[in-house]
């Protein structure tokens, strides 16, 4: 088990690293010259001097070679220094430090929401006995994943906020300005979630130890929660680590649409004005938490399948 | 035998009556089973009988009320102690389930939930059933896998099954059909999946419990050998009917229809007789084909395990000359399959040599190697698994041809189509899908898929050890006649002796990585030098000494 983590954790680490080399490459690589773009800051037309450029360049440190910036950004992360946003000149750990809280509500609360539909759906698909049932509820995964985010959103706030009156439209005032925003969220999530699980609910229904149990006498509720459901949701739950990336890019759009403040926000205005620093924290901070929940599955899924960490020993 | 408290003892306990069973097929509606009738008292073995599609399994199935939901009609009664199970309703089957019939399943790899301890599923009985509390059923759970003869009961009660063996499993899996002391136990085929040396401990173990018991055994088999070893009577199921039906020794010894006399001629641990199969033997004085010299083998132990590394071939010399078939005998983990891989080079050894045609081929590397993958090919045991489900047969068999950019498609075609003559299927086939074929036809294509590239050695893993008796016998016979027109050497691995003595000429016996006996396949049955090669003839089904023997010679069971 030890080995296990150790492993797992060294994997997480170079998972980062090669994160933050790649979104150096390509941002930095990117046509376009931050420089230029800070220097015409504000929207107005100046002539702005070669000279001037290159002080700038010189404060930021963008004249040294690419190797001894990528070399010293890399040490400056290192200590969660991400550098200053070009636009606001603000430090970029403190502006996602800021904005993170809530982004974290939302996306939990959109995880846990996506987990619950998509469950309840799935394991509702492969337990009724009416066929009829049975199709509605297995075809409602492929309408939620493939109804755009703001679509739906703005379709929750025209039937739920301003027909119905039941919830506000916007901002981000106590739990119940969270509901829609999450539930919006959630939806294509849970949708990946219950095609998951219901196919392999529906293949571990059919393995020959689902036959031994209900053998016993058990009931089929019994049969699928304690059986089938254990052993179908593994790969389910590997597909969440992945689904963890959709929830935070889901964010930059429900935030948006529902008018919350957050680090979707802040995505979508620093890579309109090509933002680099803060944009590159943005990356990483994707990184961090895609890897988080990775590593989370990862340490959870040996409790789940036994076989994980105690393969290969067969006693005879 | 002690019957049970009966109202009636003379009642049976399971009478079934008239039943058919069908599926809902693309094809239309299949009968499985046409009109059934069996009866079961209380206490008695009866053996169902029957090839793979017979319907065997399904009667047994649907006396469990466990046939597929929908697509299925189940006419007739199905009498249970007074309940009539066709009839009765879920709550009602699910009372009996467990509580008053248990179930052995066919495959003990698969029917364990992988992700539970097995103490946790052997206490579910008697949670479901209220037999006991959270905490007297995980006593009771230890106390059941003792008595199923599982060693360290307790330790095991907290493993997955993933640890346990395959024997061991079975074990656990008689323990749970046995949990609540039911009156009657279906076991589909449960041994099948097992090594011959584990069938029998299993197979006398269950006897032994339901016999102090009292429970009646519906024994679904496919081998007439253990019918005749376990059952007092025997029922023979063809396509969907019984075709003959009375005690074990008037059924073996007399049969009467014309399916239980063919079965008994292809099962092959009841023939006794000379071998029909057998290609004639290779001229001893001819140099070997392959040569092993000195083989081991060692993997390194899983990491972080902490246990030593494993030597699964501990110094084996063999040669298999052309023309001549070689048997690899040896239970499961002997070594046996690891040797073979080594001598067609899919394994590299730990060190010794594999001499090919006069030629040193340890060594061999990139297109020398490639070129003796022309000359040795193999047959693998599982025909379900190693053909390619999405290709055609046509596809499967072209493959190596293809791969070794034989002619163009058309040319490999005519190739595919003359070897599916040489294995006996029809021109037609060439088109089909695996999924389309039977287990036998299945292994026929692997068959010649191994024939495309004109191999000099062919490497039989388990190859019939997947299929029902009657398709065994057709696939030996198919391999004897391939080696006498093609000259084919043949390293054929089995643990189950019975087959071998119908195929090779030569037995080289594997223990623990070691050959600890070879010979004439005719010296190795007739004088067994070593313990555990009298082990092995001891466990093969049908040679358990029972009354028939001793008895007018033209009851006994002859080839």
């Amino acid at each position: 088990m030890g080995r296990y983590v150790a492993r797992r954790l060294l994997q997480a680490v170079l998972v980062l690293w090669a994160a933050y080399t790649l979104s150096f490459a390509v941002l930095y690589l990117l046509p376009g010259d931050p420089v230029e773009i800070m220097a015409a800051g504000g929207g107005e037309v100046t002539e702005v001097t070669e000279e001037q450029l290159d002080a700038v360049r010189a404060e930021y440190g963008l004249d040294a070679p690419l190797a001894e910036q990528y070399l010293d950004r890399l040490g400056a992360a290192l200590t969660g220094d991400l550098g200053t946003s070009v636009q606001t000149g603000e430090r970029v750990s403190a502006m996602v430090a800021e904005q993170l809280p809530a982004t974290l509500q939302l996306t939990c609360a959109g995880g846990a929401l996506a987990l619950l539909l998509g469950s309840a759906v799935a394991l509702a698909g492969a337990h009724t006995r009416r066929p009829w049932l049975r199709q509605l509820l297995l075809s409602l995964p492929s309408v939620g994943a493939s109804a755009p985010t703001f679509w739906v959103g703005l379709l929750l706030i025209q039937l739920v906020s301003f027909r119905w009156g039941l919830l506000p439209a916007i901002g981000d005032q106590g739990w119940r300005s969270l509901v829609l925003p999450a539930l919006t969220l959630a939806l294509p999530t849970s949708a990946v979630l219950a095609q998951v699980f219901a196919k392999s609910l529906r293949d571990a229904l059919r393995e020959p130890y689902v036959e031994t149990a209900l053998a016993k006498g058990a009931s089929r509720a019994r049969v699928t929660l304690r059986h089938a459901a254990r052993n179908a949701s593994l790969p389910a739950f590997t597909v969440f680590g992945v689904l963890v990336g959709n929830l935070l890019a889901g964010s930059v759009v429900v935030e948006t649409v529902f008018s919350r403040t957050g680090v979707g926000r802040i995505t979508a205005t620093s890579v309109t004005v090509q933002d680099i620093p803060v944009v590159q924290g943005l990356v990483m901070l994707g990184a961090v938490a895609f890897v988080l929940a990775n590593l989370l599955v990862d340490l959870v899924y040996p409790l789940l399948d036994p076989r994980v960490t105690t393969g290969g020993a067969v006693a005879r | 035998m002690t019957e049970p408290q009966e109202r009636d003892p003379a009642r049976p306990l399971l009478s079934i009556a008239d039943l058919r069973v069908s599926y809902h097929t693309r094809g239309g509606v299949e009968e499985a089973v046409r009109g059934v009738s069996l009866d079961v008292a209380p206490g008695e073995v009866v053996a169902l009988v029957g090839e793979s599609g017979s319907g065997k399994s399904s009667t047994g199935h649907a006396v469990m009320g466990l046939l597929p939901a929908g697509g299925v009609r189940a006419a007739g009664r199905i009498d249970f102690d007074g309940t009539d199970l066709a009839r009765a309703d879920e709550r009602r089957l699910r009372s009996l389930r467990g509580r008053e019939i248990g179930l052995v399943p066919q495959d003990p790899t698969v029917s364990l939930n992988p992700v539970q301890r097995v103490g946790r599923q052997v206490a579910e009985v008697l949670l479901i059933h209220r037999l006991a509390d959270r905490a007297e059923a995980r006593e009771r759970a230890v106390a059941l896998l003792e008595r199923a003869g599982v060693p360290e009961p307790a330790v095991r009660a907290r493993q997955f099954p993933h640890q346990l063996s395959g024997g061991l499993r079975q074990r656990v899996l008689i323990a749970i059909a046995l949990a609540a002391d039911p009156r009657l136990v279906i076991a589909d085929e449960p041994t099948s999946a097992l090594d011959v040396t584990v069938q029998r401990h299993i197979l006398d173990h269950l006897e032994a419990l339901t016999r102090s018991t009292g429970t009646a055994v519906l024994l679904i088999t496919h081998d007439l050998g253990v019918a005749a070893d376990r059952a007092r009577r025997i029922a023979v199921m063809s396509q969907g009917r019984i075709v003959e039906v009375g005690p074990a020794e008037r059924v073996l010894g007399d049969p009467r229809h014309p399916y239980t006399k063919a079965l008994l001629r292809s099962a092959p641990s009841l023939d006794g007789g000379p071998v029909a199969a057998r290609a004639p033997a290779a001229d001893p004085e001819r140099p070997p084909l392959v040569r092993a010299e000195d083989l081991v083998k060692v993997f390194p132990a899983p990491r972080g395990s902490g246990a030593p590394p494993t030597r699964a071939v501990a110094g084996v010399s063999l040669a298999v000359r052309a023309g001549e078939t070689l048997a690899l005998v040896g239970e499961s983990g002997s070594g046996k399959s690891t040797t073979a891989r080594m001598l067609v080079r899919l394994t590299d050894p730990t060190s010794g040599r594999v001499v090919f045609d006069g030629r040193d081929i340890t060594a061999l590397r990139g297109s020398a190697l490639r070129r003796l993958r022309r000359r040795a090919q193999i047959v693998y045991q599982n025909p379900y698994a190693s053909l390619n489900p999405r290709f055609s047969v046509g596809e499967v068999i072209g493959e190596p041809l293809r791969a070794f950019g034989v002619g163009p498609r058309r040319v490999r075609q005519a190739r595919a189509a003359e070897l599916l003559e040489r294995v006996g299927l029809p021109a037609r086939t060439l088109h089909r899908r695996p999924a389309e074929l039977s287990g036998g036809q299945r292994q026929r294509v692997a068959i010649a898929r191994a024939l495309a590239l004109e191999p000099d050695l062919v490497v039989c893993d388990e190859p019939v050890s997947a299929l029902d008796v009657t398709s065994q016998a057709q696939i030996l016979d198919l391999l004897a006649t391939l080696q006498e027109q093609l000259g084919l050497a043949y390293l054929f691995i089995s643990h189950d002796l019975a087959v071998v003595r119908r195929i090779a000429h030569r037995v080289a016996v594997m223990r623990r990585g070691e050959v600890v006996e070879e010979g004439p396949v005719g010296r190795i049955f007739a004088e067994p030098a070593h313990p555990y090669t009298r082990e092995l003839l001891a466990a093969i089904p049908g040679t358990r000494a029972r009354p028939r023997q001793g008895r007018d010679p033209k009851e006994v069971p002859t080839a």
